[in-house]
Order: C-alpha cells, then structure tokens, then sequence
C-alpha cells in the first residue's frame, strides 16, 4: 500500500509541468479517454497500475526506491536525527522541545527563556530526556574532538572533522541540500525540456528547425564546466546551483519530448481533438503531452541522479553552496586537505554513491516497466 | 560526401557565432566586477581615502585597457574580431595572451584524453561483446551489475579514495598523489622517464575513465543483443556456421557502428571531468587551468577555455560522422 503511494506521488513530483498526469486507459488511441478521478478507482486495468505491477517485478529498482524515501525521509527531519539540542527535556519542572522550540525561534513567533539561550544543552542537567540519534548539529565544534575518528563512545559513530564537526550530523543536514538540489534542478529541466519538445515536435517547420539547432549547440558544451562556470560567476547561493545544473541539462528532454510528439501527432485522437477546434494548448498539455511522458520519467529519475552529482561535485571543488552550510561533497572535499581522516574519504562519498545508485534503478526499474520494448 | 562535409564546415559559421553569444552573455551578464580583484592587493600604508582614491583610478584603468567601458555589443564584437584572428585576449592574471596558455596545455589533456578513449573502447567492447553472447548467464548478470555500480561511482570520490587509500603513506603508497613526474627526474634515461610518466598517469586515468568505460560496455552489450536478433544473424546460425564466428565476424561488424557515434558523446564529458580529475591530482593541463580561471574570474581565459571546448567537440562530432559513413555504406549523405 505504501509503495503504491510512494510511486505514485514519484510521478505527480516529477511533472509538476503537466497539471494533471490522468492516467491514460491502456487504449489510448481510442476516444475513450476516462475522466479524471474515476479511473484511478479502478485499479485493475489503468496504464499506471500495469507500470506499477512491472515495476514491483524488479525487486532491485523497488528496494531503491525504499532507499530514496529514506534519504526523503531523512532530509526532512534532519533536525531530529542530528541536533545539538534534545528532542524532549524537562528542565527544573518545566517540559521543553526544544528542537520544535527552535523552529518557532526561527520563525519569530516565540523566544528562548533567558536561562536556556545560548546554553550548551549537553551541560544542562535535565529530570528527563530524549535526545536524537546523534548529539551534534552540522556546524557544532567539538573542540576536545577534533579530527576524531569514529567512535562509539564519543558520541561520533562517524568520525569529526578537522575543526571537530560530527561528520554525521553533517551527511544528514547534507542531505537536504542533495536532494533539494537534485529535485528542482532536475524539474527545471524537464519543464524547459517538456516546453521546447512540445513546440519543436507539435509545430514542426521552423520553430524545430531552430529549437533543435539550439538544442545541438548547447549539447556542444561540455556541461558540467559550464556548470561551474555559471556558479563560479554568478554566486555560490544553492538557487544559482539549482538553475545552473538545470539550464544545462534540458537538452535530451527536448529531444525525447518531441520524438514521442512526433510519434503520437498524427493519431487519431488528436486529429479528433483538432477537429474538435480545441486551442493548440489544450491539445498538447491535455491530449498529446500525457501520452508522450513516459520518457520524460524514465529521464527524469537519471537525472535527479545527475544532478546530485553535479552538485556534490561543485561542492567539493569549493563552489557549493555557502561555506557555513555542510554538505556531502563539502566533506568530501576535507578529506584532501586531511588523508589520514579516512572517514572523511568514505562516508560521504558512500552517501553520494548510494544516492545516485538508487535514483539510477530507480530510473532503470521504471524505463523497463513503462517501455517493455527498451529492455534489453 | 565531400560536398556534406563542406557543408558541415560552413554550418560551423552560425553554429560558431551561437557558441560565442551564449559564451559572452554568460560571462558578461555576471555580477561582481573583474577589476576588483586587480585593486587592494598593495598600499597598506595609505590612507583610507587615498587608498580607495587610487583604487578608482587603478580600477577605471583596468576597465579602459580590457575594454569594459564600452558598449556590451561594441565588447562583444571586438572579442569576436580578435577572435577569429586568433587573439583571445590577454590573461586578466599575469597578462599573458590566453591562447599561448590554453596551447601550452592541450598536449597534456590531450595526451590523457587518448590514452582514456583508447583504453575504454579496448576494454569496454570485448566486455560487451561477452555479456551479450551470453546473454542471462552468470556472467552476463555479474558484469551488468559492476557495470552500473561504476557508471553510479562519483570520479571525484574515487579519486580521493585513492588519494588517501593508494598515495598515502600511513596505509599504502604505492602511486604519486599529484603532478605528472617525479621531481629531479630531469637526468634520467628516456626509459625510467615513461615509466614515471606512467606511473602518475595511472591514477587519473583510472579515475577519468570509469564512468565512460561502464556506460559504454552497457552500451555495446545493448547494441549488440539488437544485431543478434537480426535475421540475416539467423541465417549465419542456420547454415551452421560457429558461435565464434557468428558473433565475431557476423555480429561485430554492425553491433560497432553505433559505439563509434558515442565518442561524440563522450568527449563533453571528457573535457568537463578534466577539470575535477587534474585539479584533484594537481595535473597542469586544461582542466586545472579552468579551474584556475575560474577562482580568479579570469574572463578571457574562461571565455577561450569554454569556446574551444565547444569548437573542438563540434569537430569531434563531424569526424565522428564521417568515421559514420566509411563504416556504413548504407549512410550517404549526398541525397535524401
């Protein structure tokens, strides 16, 4: 059950362009389009229950996907599995959340008691105490342990930094900053991707003469440079990474976008939708694009892939996000100045790894359940 | 065919002003100024007023000998007029004329380049070959799978794995950790200096080319399942011919056109891990350089490095193209 739900809000997350990916009935070429809402209900025959049998069929691509909704998961609440702050503590009669707390701080609506601001809560004595999974905030400076390697005594299962940061609460916070990038970049891509093959492929003559002159082009750069030059120049700030990555990767979208255009253009009820006298944009966003999407996902998955690693990658050259905020290729990158820090070498890199192996069958799984022919 | 190529040549016009717009609007639409970082270095003796008196001066001097008071399109062509003559401009770092720097490079990219393309083609076809030959065998399923887990492994942690695992004294030093030979090695015999070279080459070159090699043995495998369920593959079987035979001399020939178009795809990707692999291992070629440019905003280096990546792929890809035809007689290009 929760795996149904957890594919399913895969593909609405990753066409947000389409307003409403319905689910086609497998006769798609036939009038019989099934209205909105109804289908879904039916669970048997619909398009997207078959892709989701199929998919179920590979264990691999299921397991990552179980993967990625950890590292969702994780990303999400972060604050409660690595914080220098308790989750809950009673302190002197009074109960605090303290991690709740600050997220009200943060926002304006309350303020610290005087006694409890900037106290190092490892020190205060407390009646009662949850804490979370690791004592540390990314950015906490454990100046007794710096440089440590992992241990389970001190309270740093994966090792510290040079200048004493836990290197887990900085994967876990890193986190956020992998998957926001590779989410949005990834569907800014697919958007201008979605956008541009749509007009090349429906439009044809000299819109795609110059879509796809442009799109060559662009595939002349090498893309990754291009990358950090754009980041490089423009700021390090996690929007420009986000745009950069995305700006320079729309290119195979496009292509695929309007290949599958192409291919489902000239059938029958499209021909009836135009005949119908429906705009040209009701015509590609609601009969065209739906049946021409599935390549996009398959895409889309490979790319968010991409784009983490590009991101860690410009992390670990110096050109990530801001210097205060950790992040996995920012540890990375530490390992360099410190080769006798081993777990600095390992544990990002693995968290990278992992990552991007798991969107990579998750873009597998999906290609072979939604594309039998593509299998090899 | 000569008239294609010809073609091809003069589409390099258009395709060459795209490049250099895209190029020039991104360095220029930039925020930040690039005189800044020529002011405040000296002068710590001075005055607050003065100092920021003369940093004026010495920051409008700057934007007049780079050419930056002028008009955006005014810049712009006059970069592209130097261009085409083969004035790139001069470094905004130790002045010297970009190209001779990007020049002086080249063969050492180029160098590891080749030796990458050449070793992932050699390894990376008989491996795709046997995977596919054997289809769902053990093997088969064995190798698809280390093939993925190296196309999903990061070059840039590989690289530091090895730094800190393989180039390390406290666990096993057995590479160099960086630069291209080994210090004082000036007055050795030619012999001891290619082994050397060697030597710090492994490394990167191992590094730079685990993604390419993985993403191309999959895609030989795939190409050459398709050329097996051919018909005419059915027939070499049919009269009795061997596996062996059927595969290497029937099969190969086909299943290799498509792996030859992947270069064109392979080579962006070469140019941009460059920059990554010789920075980790402080490798003085065109990647580094980039990077160098890069933190420094070095714009006519940057602008340069990014245009003769673009214009190097894009002759790439034509020869490709051509390499295309020779190898199929079914592809002309004369008439469509």
């Amino acid at each position: 059950m929760t795996d149904k739900k957890i594919s399913e809000n895969q593909f609405i997350d990753e066409n947000t362009v389409i307003n409403n990916p319905s689910p086609q009935s497998i006769a798609t070429s036939g009038s019989d389009i099934p209205r909105n809402g109804e289908s879904r209900r039916k669970v048997d025959q619909t398009y997207w229950s078959l892709v989701k049998h199929q998919y179920r069929k590979n264990k691999l691509a299921v397991a990552a996907l179980y993967v990625v909704l950890v590292l969702v998961l994780m990303a999400i609440f972060a604050d409660f599995l690595a914080n220098d702050k308790p989750i809950y503590c009673s302190y002197k009669g009074t109960s605090y959340f303290p991690v709740i707390k600050q997220y009200l701080v943060d926002l304006g609506l309350t303020k610290w008691e005087p006694e409890l601001l900037n106290v190092d809560w490892k020190n205060l004595e407390f009646d009662t105490e949850i804490w979370p999974l690791v004592r540390y905030s990314p950015n906490g400076v454990d100046l007794f342990n710096n440089a440590a390697p992992p241990s389970w005594e001190s309270g740093h299962y994966l090792g510290t930094d040079a200048i004493g940061r836990d290197v887990l609460a900085g994967l876990i916070h890193g986190s956020r900053v992998s998957l926001s990038v590779g989410f949005i970049a990834a569907g800014i891509a697919i958007f201008i991707g979605v956008i541009l093959g749509a007009l090349a492929g429906y439009y044809g003559g000299k819109i795609d003469l110059a879509i796809m002159r442009f799109v060559e082009i662009m595939q002349l750069f090498p893309a990754f440079f291009l990358i950090i030059t754009i980041v490089a120049l423009y700021g390090s700030s996690i929007w420009y990474i986000m745009i950069a990555i995305g700006l320079t990767s729309w290119t195979g979208n496009t292509k695929l976008v309007r290949g599958e255009i192409l291919k489902v253009k000239n059938m029958d009820y499209v021909q009836a939708a135009v005949s119908l006298g429906l705009s040209n944009a009701r015509i590609i966003f609601r009969h065209v694009l739906p049946n021409a999407i599935a390549p996009v996902l398959i895409a889309a998955s490979f790319e968010i892939a991409g784009a983490i690693l590009a991101e860690a990658g410009l992390s670990f050259l110096g050109f990530g996000v801001a210097a205060t905020q950790v992040t996995w290729g920012s540890v990375l990158s530490e390992a360099r100045g410190a080769t006798s820090s081993w777990w600095l070498a390992v544990f990002p890199g693995f968290m990278i790894f992992i990552t991007v192996v798991a969107y990579n069958l998750v873009g597998e799984g999906l290609r072979d359940a939604l594309d039998p022919r593509l299998r090899d | 065919m000569t008239q294609y190529v010809l073609k091809r040549v003069l589409l390099f016009i258009p395709t060459l002003i795209a490049i250099t717009l895209i190029t020039f609007t991104i360095s220029r639409l930039a925020p930040g100024d690039p005189t800044e970082l020529k002011v405040g270095i000296s002068g710590e003796n001075l005055k607050a007023d003065e100092k920021s008196l003369l940093n004026e001066q010495a920051k409008e001097y700057y934007r007049q000998k780079w050419g930056l008071d002028k008009p955006i399109h005014i810049q712009y062509l006059v970069w592209l007029g130097n261009m085409v003559t083969g004035d790139f401009g001069n470094s905004f770092v130790d002045n010297r004329p970009v190209l001779d720097k990007i020049l002086e490079r080249i063969p050492i990219t180029a160098t590891i380049s080749i030796i990458v393309v050449a070793l992932i083609y050699i390894i990376a076809i008989p491996i795709g070959i046997y995977s596919a030959a054997r289809q769902y065998s053990f093997t088969d399923r064995f190798t698809t799978f280390i093939l993925f887990v190296l196309y999903s492994l990061p070059s840039f942690w590989v690289a530091t794995m090895a730094i800190v695992f393989l180039a390390n004294v406290e666990y096993i030093k057995i590479f160099p950790t960086s630069g291209l030979y080994t210090l004082g090695s000036d007055n050795w015999t030619f012999f001891e200096k290619l082994i050397d070279r060697a030597h710090h080459l492994v490394l990167p070159v191992i590094c730079s080319s685990l993604a390419s090699f993985a993403f191309l043995s999959r895609q030989m495998r795939g190409s050459m399942l398709e050329v097996i369920r051919q018909d005419y593959i059915r027939t070499a079987r049919a009269k009795g011919l061997k596996e062996k035979k059927v595969i290497l001399k029937h099969a190969l020939r086909n299943s290799l056109i498509p792996i030859i178009t992947l270069l064109g795809g392979i080579l962006p990707g070469l140019i941009s891990g460059s920059v990554i692999i010789e920075t980790i291992f402080s490798i003085p070629g065109m990647g580094q350089l980039a990077f160098q440019a890069l933190i420094a905003r070095d714009y006519p280096l940057i602008m340069a490095e990014l245009v003769l990546a673009a214009i190097l792929t894009m002759i790439g890809l034509l020869l490709v193209d051509i390499m295309y035809a020779i190898v199929d007689p079914r592809i002309t290009f004369s008439k469509r």
